[in-house]
């Protein structure tokens, strides 16, 4: 049987001709046949979706489309029901036997798998008990191994990128939405990780609060060759920062292309009607 | 008529030491059993899961009296034989320990679950989750409590008073056989003294939970 590459894959799930912007190399991320199911609900049904090194790949669709499930198995938050997940090549889910066999992943290999995968949650989940810089700090130390002096170096450049420098001793509690998702970014991005899930950043914040995440994404996206995948209701983000846009409803990856392709020229009749609610 | 206060300090000073005793100790075995059960029962191994609840089940709906009496008169029957005032520890302990099981699941499980899938995003180990994670935080829940089941732990040291080891109430009692006129006074005295034991706790407690909470 000849495996499907990820190119004629992502093709044939691909509503219109072109393929849109195949970023050079292999993909990071391949989502092969995939499905979620919890209890009798499938959520996800079938997605066959190529994610590539350094692409910024935006999400949209309806509500309970199934966006935060699809971030959530690749940052092996949930296990897929079917299907299997490749980061560079390698499954996520499974692990090879010493006599070849593909058996369910143990923690090891999930531990390992996840060094190239981070995640941005809605509700930021900073550790409260921790300083802003500790909660930074945290994971290089005990999970990288860098020293205290090296970890802090890194949390204060990654903090001063998101423009927190000066609230190192804070408690999260003293900060604002804003402020503590700028923390949780700096927190996903001191691990360095090749792919990084933003799941909807900007939806538990008080909208003046969300231009000032927003910009920080955004100069994140044009400064690393980081690949993102950018679950998100905010369009006009979406418009500015995504190399190809993916629209997902009940499951399936409904249109996809550019976002020029998928804003000005809806072509399925679900983009249409949903894209005509943020106008 | 004057009250002869003095007369009686040499005997309640004795029985409020061995009341300081007996609760300390049962304190620390409570304490041991609270986290060991609590945390026993949030264990992925259903061996200890099982064993965990069994003991938080048992202990928790067991009177407080018979257990004492089970510890200090039955037990010697199998051949173990304890000092009253170990019997006394051991069911106190045994007893309070399995409601403090249940507030050290029960705050274990309130942690926010966003704390968990935080970390385990961020790669640290389940040892590390748990421990910087979890448990600092579920830590600051269980105080308060915590504090009131210590306190009700203090007052349950008067039990011990039917095992005849002479503890602060027991040695009321006799008090009360020799002043016999002065009962109000001895137990007006009896309850002021419990109420500044379980002040020093619940002070103590205080103290503690603003230590842990203060980053709140
Ligand atoms: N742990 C779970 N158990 C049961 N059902 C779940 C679970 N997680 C998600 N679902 C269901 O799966 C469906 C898809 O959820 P998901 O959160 O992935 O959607 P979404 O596209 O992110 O929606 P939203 O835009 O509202 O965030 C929903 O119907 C949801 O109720
Ligand atoms: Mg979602």
């Amino acid at each position: 049987m000849s495996e499907p590459t990820a190119e004629t894959k992502s093709v044939m799930t691909l509503p219109r001709e072109e393929v849109v912007s195949p970023l050079t190399g292999e993909p990071i991320v391949q989502y092969q046949g995939v499905t979620k199911t919890f209890g009798d609900l499938e959520v996800i049904k079938g997605i066959d979706l190529a994610l590539y090194p350094g692409e910024k790949m935006a999400l949209i669709g309806p509500s309970g489309s199934g966006k935060t499930t699809l971030g959530r198995m690749l940052m092996t938050l949930e296990e897929p029901t079917t299907g299997t997940i490749l980061i560079d090549g390698e499954p996520l889910w499974q692990m090879k036997t010493s006599s070849g066999k593909l058996v369910r992943a143990n923690e090891k290999h999930l531990r390992r798998m996840r060094q190239k995968i981070g995640m941005v949650f809605q509700h930021f989940n900073l550790f409260p008990h921790l300083s802003v810089l500790r909660n930074v700090t945290l994971a290089p130390m005990s999970v990288l191994g860098l020293s205290k002096e090296e970890a802090y170096q890194r949390a204060v450049e990654m903090l001063t990128k998101v423009g927190l420098q000066d609230k190192l001793g804070e408690y999260p509690s003293r900060l604002s939405g804003g402020q503590k998702q700028r923390v949780a970014i700096a927190r996903a991005l001191v691990m360095q990780p090749k792919v990084m899930v933003f799941d909807e950043v900007t939806s538990a914040l008080d909208p003046e609060l969300v231009g000032e995440v927003l910009e920080v994404i955004k100069e994140i996206a044009i400064d690393s060759d980081m690949a993102m995948m950018l679950i998100t209701h905010e369009m006009d983000f979406a418009r500015d920062i995504a190399d190809r846009v993916i629209f997902g409803a009940e499951g399936r990856i409904v249109e996809q292309g550019s976002p020029e392709a998928i804003f000005e020229q809806p072509e399925s009749e679900r983009l249409q009607s949903f894209l005509k609610r943020f106008r | 008529m004057s009250v002869p206060w003095l007369d009686w300090l040499p005997l309640l000073g004795e029985g409020t030491l061995i009341t300081i005793k007996i609760a300390l100790l049962s304190i620390a075995v409570a304490l041991c059993l609270s986290a060991l059960a609590g945390l026993g029962s949030t264990s992925p191994i259903i061996i200890i899961r099982i064993a965990s609840r069994t003991y938080i089940e048992l202990f928790r709906a067991c009177s407080l009296l018979v257990l004492l009496f089970w510890v200090y008169f039955a037990l010697p029957f199998v051949g173990v034989e304890l000092s009253k005032l170990w019997a006394g520890v051991l069911a106190i302990g045994l007893n309070i320990g399995a409601y403090g099981a249940e507030i050290v699941r029960s705050a274990i499980f309130a942690v926010p679950k966003g704390q968990y899938e935080a970390s385990l995003a961020l790669n640290l180990t389940p040892t590390e989750r748990t421990w910087k994670i979890i448990i600092p935080q579920a830590v600051a829940r269980m105080i308060p409590p915590m504090s009131n089941l210590l306190i009700e732990l203090l007052k349950s040291t008067s039990l011990v008073y039917f095992i005849t080891l002479s503890d602060l109430t027991y040695e009321a009692m006799i008090i009360r056989n020799n002043y016999y006129s002065y009962t109000p006074y001895i137990f007006a005295l009896l309850l002021g003294i419990y109420f500044v034991l379980s002040s020093s706790i619940s002070i103590t407690m205080r103290i503690l939970e603003r230590k842990f909470t203060a980053w709140r």
